[in-house]
């Protein structure tokens, strides 16, 4: 693998893709992907979930292997076999879970698989240095005698990023580096960014938050639907255009016809405060209401005590301090099945986590969650057919695509199995829906049922609380939206007049003035 | 899919049966080697088991393992390890016999009496367990390490209190040290059976009930499906209103119960007494008889009669001059190899149900559009 | 702490370590310790309490329980649970047996090693390749084991001179070393019944006196495996498999690799550890562990994972299994040791806030003073149950200090780690 350039010209790109295609059991992730990152420039991939921005990332680091097209790395063709084979030839990876070991030090985990050696011993003194340098050299900040668990989010990914300087890289690949880091922390990671560029290193940005990629890239390439769709300059498009881009103009839209808000309060919440077991407040004085037939968007970069809220809703987090109304009844010290039963509806946002016994038959999940209502019981006893003759139901008026319902749920796509959650969810006639990233990770098609149902229910004075990371989603499916940031809500926006690049500057903070 | 057709009941066998073979043949080869003849050893086993007497004592010992393995069950179904059953049934065993032993439950009407040994017994069980049940629900230590260790005070508590200082006497004419008998009224009488000297247990019924009952409650009520659910994902669980420290509890409390009727059949049926030769390690044995039989009702009780088979052949073994432990061998050969093969066959599954669904719904479209 | 199953009750934000603890600090609370040992020993009068000949028969008796806790320490580390070192160690004392009488006490360790070695490695096809559960596959060997070496024994050891049924004929003790000229000094100190002073020359005078070889062997290995583990990349690499096996392998560390060494390692440990137990009690005997893999499991809980720390855990089992069989009085004042500690443990959780728990540690704390104060002696039956106890009132009083392995119990297959 030789890293010289060609003779004469412009350097040969840092990376290039070409023709790359990589196909799944049934699904076709990438195809036909062409990607040429200039040296020494940080370079954006933008694209929604799903669209084959990750997939195209494991193969350019080794973990999975194209069906076909070539990678060349500062123009000479490679091939990896492994992640160890893409390290060899510099290029690293910076995950957007962070694989880090808690109980080890910075140290324990930067030099882990490369370890410098003194005879058959670690040589601590060594790797203490060279881990010194490079943080200095970087302005990265991390010490490497701590303990990853005292490490704060921030520091971690300097922690991860240290790994892979250390082991070498000029290629580093940043997966949504920013998905967890509050505003502060993300510009840090910039400047740390632009450091690392200046140093002559290339970056590979990936996100889907077209204000970060805008002020950070110097180049941007769209996917969609696993290709690459356009390959752009900063300063030729808005977040708009890019937008468009990603999003393409086939995909459905959402949108609420005419307005079936009530004045009916169904979910009050006055001064709901969370404090997690470490003692970091993660949700801060929330107030709302979600009046019968309105749907209630709340918008926020993730991390931002979305995941909080929702479980302080259903009463799988205790929470501090506030009260919670439901239907004017507090429900603040209820359990989480009390609240079912009085009429909650949960589309969790990890529904191999929370929404399905993968494990278990579609009917049995279809009792889960409403193992105390009609037809699933009778009294202590499961009514088994009428559980099965309601799944029956589900599957047929919801589209579930599936040979039968004795088949486990883990057979099914996503998007079959996110479409028996909302029917489960929606059937018993709830009188609140508490709908977490409702479409993601499913196809364009399930997307527009769940839209559909959602408006239906809505329509029959369903009051919905919708947390998305898809801004469309958000702007066209709620009546009212607000914005949460480090565990408050901190605005409230007009979906009617509000564009995403508002919501987005909202969500990092920077429209707070206006 | 769960339709009981021909492939998927052929491939549910096939791991026990897989698991059973490789066993046979693996001893059979242990057997040749050290210099034993397998074919006289087979010989030995089956001439045994045509004795009365040698299928009546696999039954009882059958009982008593049944027993065992569906409390063991009851935590697995929710992936929780009650390795402390061993304990369980020594205390409630000693303890029950004791209570039904003493002088003052001479007055006390023989189905009372009965009624007070069994309750008893359910009771110490679930109180043992339930020390591992509480450390579990509030500081979060895990019940396998909890019941290894209370597995072992047991032993020691047993031996201090099976003392003639304590609850026992000793037995005349023997070192043996044991319980007071306990008098015909408080025994439950067993089945006569033709050319057995030994009788099958009254309180075989005991263990069918039980099993009913765990099949009953697993599979039809509600806190069955929580049970299940807890075990198949405990965030799924929770986010459903099941409250998992409860289920905990409850599933401890309850396998403790079952643990502690264990010994019970042996006790009111046979042994009279607590006494050094009680037998012990049922709870081990239980756990190989439910990864055996798979937590299933009847796939437990095929496997503790195997069990029970087995373990009362074994004793012709040593007149035929094989020593009686290529038994031991041979559950503990089938026990691992069949896990393995459980797993095997579990990930084989779960990819053709995959493919099959894929299938189907490729052939399916036709018929959607019909309907639609 | 996890080994697989339910992750109910455990706190949701792990505590954090608290700094590194300088080696004076240790030397300090050791000196602590035995201040309020030979304080009770004086109140008492149960001079075994601190007497060469406990402190001897408690390093014979802990060796086995170290070993064991070693390979508890491995396996753990690499993230596999093992509850099979008790058959593991089974399968050591056959060894030692079989190898032992016939080609010397040496012969017996390196085939009681074998022996263990063989049975961990069985273990780590089951939990690593075939991805069975580890508790399932430690019960299945640890119903196994016993099996095989019964089996083994009646084949081998019935016809054999002085050997049985179910024991192997007497076995040569390995070699003893005294540390000459001190052990004597000691001796002399130790007669005088000093405050402290004499209880420092006891139980130096049991560390120098008549100590095995394979006491020296134990604790060379035990050091070993600290720096193995801590100061080496191989270590490292095994004990980032239990902490983080997806950081592992995206760093390409080879996970089975060392999964499977670590938990072949820790049966050959095991192993060891039955075949020490054997040859220094003089033959294989039918039953011979009782236990003893299960509390060197406790040992290694008690010691937090850490080589120093259950080699105090298996020091402190191992003394009071040696008390049982010395002095009644001494295990009476063991009573009153046991609730000082006690109290000890409630004032530290009074002060990190712990309220509820300093007031159960500190109640049972008291009970157990109140025992020692109304009765005379403990039932002899009793006694052996006390690493069992200790070890949960440890996970059940200081749980929150304890720190295993994060993927400890957890299934890994390749490529599926999150």
């Amino acid at each position: 693998m030789s890293t010289e350039p060609p003779a004469g010209g412009a350097p040969a790109p840092a990376v290039q893709l070409s023709a790359i295609t990589k196909r799944f059991p049934g699904v076709v992730a990438n195809s036909d992907v062409n990607i040429s990152v200039r040296v020494g420039t940080v370079h954006a991939l933008v694209g929604e979930n799903g669209a084959g921005k990750s997939t195209l990332m494991k193969i350019l680091y080794g973990m999975q292997q194209p069906d076909e097209g070539t990678i060349a790395i500062d123009g000479a063709p490679v091939i990896f076999a492994s992640p160890a084979d893409a390290i060899r030839a510099g290029v690293g990876m910076v995950h957007q879970h962070f694989m880090l070991a808690d109980n080890l030090t910075v140290l324990e985990n930067v030099v882990l698989g490369s370890e410098p050696r003194k005879g058959v011993g670690l040589d601590f003194a060594t790797a203490r240095a060279r881990i010194t340098e490079i943080s200095s050299a970087y302005g990265l900040g991390v010490d490497p005698d701590r303990l990853v668990a005292d490490l704060g989010v921030g520091e971690r990914q300097r922690v991860e990023i240290l790994k892979v300087l250390y082991r070498g890289a000029r290629t580093l690949i940043l997966d949504e580096p920013t998905a967890v880091l509050v505003p502060q922390e993300v510009e840090e990671l910039f400047g740390n960014l632009r450091d690392l560029k200046a140093e002559g290193l290339t970056i590979l940005f990936i996100s889907h938050k077209l204000d970060e990629v805008l002020s950070v890239a110097d180049d941007i390439t769209v996917m969609r639907r696993g290709t690459t769709v356009a390959s752009v300059l900063p300063q030729d498009v808005t977040a708009r255009k890019l937008a468009e881009l990603m999003v393409g103009s086939a995909l459905p839209v959402p949108e609420l016809r005419e307005s079936t808000v009530t004045d009916e309060a169904v979910l009050s919440v006055d001064g709901l405060t969370v404090v997690n077991a470490d003692g970091r407040t993660v949700l801060d004085d929330v107030s709302f209401t979600i009046h019968a037939g309105e749907v209630l968007g709340i918008a926020g970069v993730e991390g931002n005590g979305q995941a909080e809220l929702v479980e302080a809703l259903m009463g799988i987090r205790p929470c501090s301090a506030g009260t919670i109304t439901l239907s004017g009844r507090d429900i603040t010290r209820a359990t989480t099945r009390q609240r079912r039963e009085s009429g909650m509806g949960y589309i969790p946002e990890d529904r191999h986590r929370q929404g399905l016994l993968l494990e278990a038959t579609l009917w049995e999940n279809r009792v889960l969650g409403h193992q105390t209502s009609k037809p699933n019981v009778r009294g202590p006893l499961l009514d088994r057919r009428g559980a099965k003759a309601d799944t029956e139901r589900i599957v047929a008026e919801y589209d579930v695509r599936t040979p039968g319902i004795e088949v486990h749920a883990a057979a099914l796509s996503g998007g079959n199995q996110q479409k028996l959650i909302v029917g489960r969810e929606m059937s018993g006639s709830p009188v609140l829906l508490i709908a977490s990233h409702p479409t993601r990770g499913v196809d364009v098609g399930a997307q527009a049922a769940i839209w559909e149902h959602i408006r239906r229910a809505r329509a029959e004075r369903l009051a919905v609380l919708l947390i998305s990371a898809d801004l469309d989603e958000l702007i066209g499916m709620s009546d009212t939206l607000s914005v949460i940031l480090r565990g408050r809500l901190v605005a409230d926006h007009d979906p009617a007049a509000v564009t995403p690049e508002q919501l987005g500057s909202a969500m990092t903070g920077a429209g707070r003035e206006d | 899919m769960r339709n009981l057709t021909l492939r998927s009941v052929l491939l549910g066998l096939a791991a026990p049966v897989g698991a059973l073979v490789f066993a046979a043949l693996l001893c059979a080869g242990i057997l040749a080697v050290t210099g034993h003849s397998p074919v006289d050893t087979v010989d030995a086993m089956s001439a045994s088991a045509q004795r009365p007497r040698t299928l009546v004592n696999s039954l009882n010992t059958a009982v008593s393992y049944y027993l065992s393995a569906v409390a063991v069950a009851i935590g697995f179904r929710m992936k929780l390890f009650n390795i402390g059953v061993d304990g369980q049934y020594r205390m409630a065993a000693l303890l029950a016999a004791a209570l039904a032993g003493a002088a003052f439950m001479e007055g006390v009407p023989p189905v009372l009496r009965v009624t007070m040994t069994v309750l008893a017994s359910m009771l110490v069980g679930a109180a043992w367990a339930g020390i591992a049940a509480l450390l579990k629900v509030t500081r979060g230590v895990s019940e396998v390490i909890s019941t290894i260790m209370l597995n072992a005070i047991a032993t020691y508590l047993v031996s201090y209190l099976n003392n003639p200082a304590r609850l026992a006497e000793v037995n005349p004419g023997s070192n043996d040290v044991k319980t007071p008998d306990i008098t015909a009224g408080g025994q439950v009488p067993g089945f006569e059976v033709t050319g057995s000297s030994s009788k099958v247990y009254g309180l075989v019924f005991l263990a069918v009930l039980v099993g009913f009952l765990y099949w009953f409650v697993l599979s039809r009520t509600r806190f069955g499906f929580e049970l299940k659910a807890t075990g198949l994902s405990e965030s799924a669980a929770v986010a459903s209103g099941v409250s998992v420290k409860k289920m905990v509890v409850i599933s401890m409390l309850l396998s403790g119960a079952v643990a502690g009727l264990v010994g019970i059949p042996e006790l009111l049926g046979a042994s009279h007494s607590y006494s050094l030769n009680f037998p012990a390690g049922v709870g081990f044995i239980g756990i190989a008889v439910a990864l055996l039989g798979r937590n299933h009702p009847i796939g437990m009780a095929v496997a503790a009669l195997l069990w029970g088979f087995l373990f009362n052949t074994a004793n012709s073994l040593d007149t035929a001059g094989v020593p009686r432990e290529i038994v031991d061998i041979m559950q503990g050969v089938i026990v691992l190899s069949v896990v393995v093969a459980y797993e095997l066959v579990r990930r084989y599954r779960v990819r053709a149900e995959q493919h099959a669904v894929g299938h189907a719904l490729g052939r399916t479209k036709t018929a959607e559009e019909v309907s639609a | 702490m996890t080994v697989g199953g339910l992750s109910v009750g455990l706190a949701k934000a792990p505590a954090r370590r608290s700094r590194r603890i300088p080696p004076y600090v240790y030397l300090l609370i050791a000196v602590g310790a035995l201040a309020v040992v030979s304080t009770v020993r004086v109140f008492t009068g149960a001079t075994d309490l601190t007497s060469s000949g406990t402190v001897q028969a408690a390093l014979t008796a802990a060796v086995p329980l170290a070993m064991a806790a070693l390979g508890g320490v491995w396996t753990e580390r690499a993230g596999v649970v093992n509850i099979g070192l008790e058959g593991m160690m089974v399968l050591g004392t056959f060894g030692a047996g079989y190898a032992g009488y016939q080609w010397g006490p040496w012969a017996g360790v390196v085939f009681g090693l074998i022996l263990g070695l063989v049975a961990g490695l069985l273990h780590a096809v089951a939990t690593v390749t075939f991805g069975v559960d580890h508790i399932v596959s430690g019960v299945a060997i640890n119903l196994l084991a016993p099996g095989i070496a019964l089996f083994l024994s009646k084949l081998y050891f019935a016809d054999a001179p002085g050997g049985g049924q179910k024991q192997s004929p007497r076995l040569e003790d390995a070699a003893k070393v005294t540390l000459p000229g001190f052990s004597d000094l000691m001796g002399t100190i130790e007669t005088k019944r000093w405050f402290f002073v004499s209880d420092l020359a006891g139980v130096l005078r049991g560390l120098t006196t008549q100590v095995s070889l394979l006491t020296l062997l134990a604790v060379v290995l035990i050091v070993a495996t600290a720096w193995v583990l801590w100061r080496t990349p191989f270590g490292l690499r095994l004990r980032s498999c239990g902490e983080s096996p997806s950081a592992a392998e995206s760093l390409g560390v080879n996970v089975y690799k060392y999964k499977y060494l670590a938990v072949t390692a820790s049966g050959a440990f095991a192993g060891l550890g039955g075949a020490f137990l054997a040859v220094s009690s003089g033959q294989f005997r039918d039953g011979q562990t009782a236990g003893r893999g299960f509390i060197g499991l406790a040992a290694m809980i008690f010691g937090n994972w850490r080589p120093g720390g259950l080699a105090t855990g298996a020091g402190l089992f191992g003394y009071t299994d040696a008390m049982a069989l010395r002095s009644a009085d001494a295990v009476h004042a063991l009573l009153l040791l046991l609730g000082i500690a006690l109290i000890v443990v409630a004032a530290i959780q009074y002060r990190s806030g712990h309220y509820v728990l300093s007031g159960v540690a500190a109640a049972i704390g008291v009970l157990f003073g109140w025992w020692f104060f109304a009765s005379d002696e403990v039932p002899p039956e009793l006694v052996g149950a006390a690493p069992y106890v200790v070890t949960l009132l440890v996970l059940g009083l200081a749980s929150q200090r304890l720190r295993p392995p994060k993927f400890v119990g957890e299934p890994y297959r390749r490529g599926q780690a999150v």
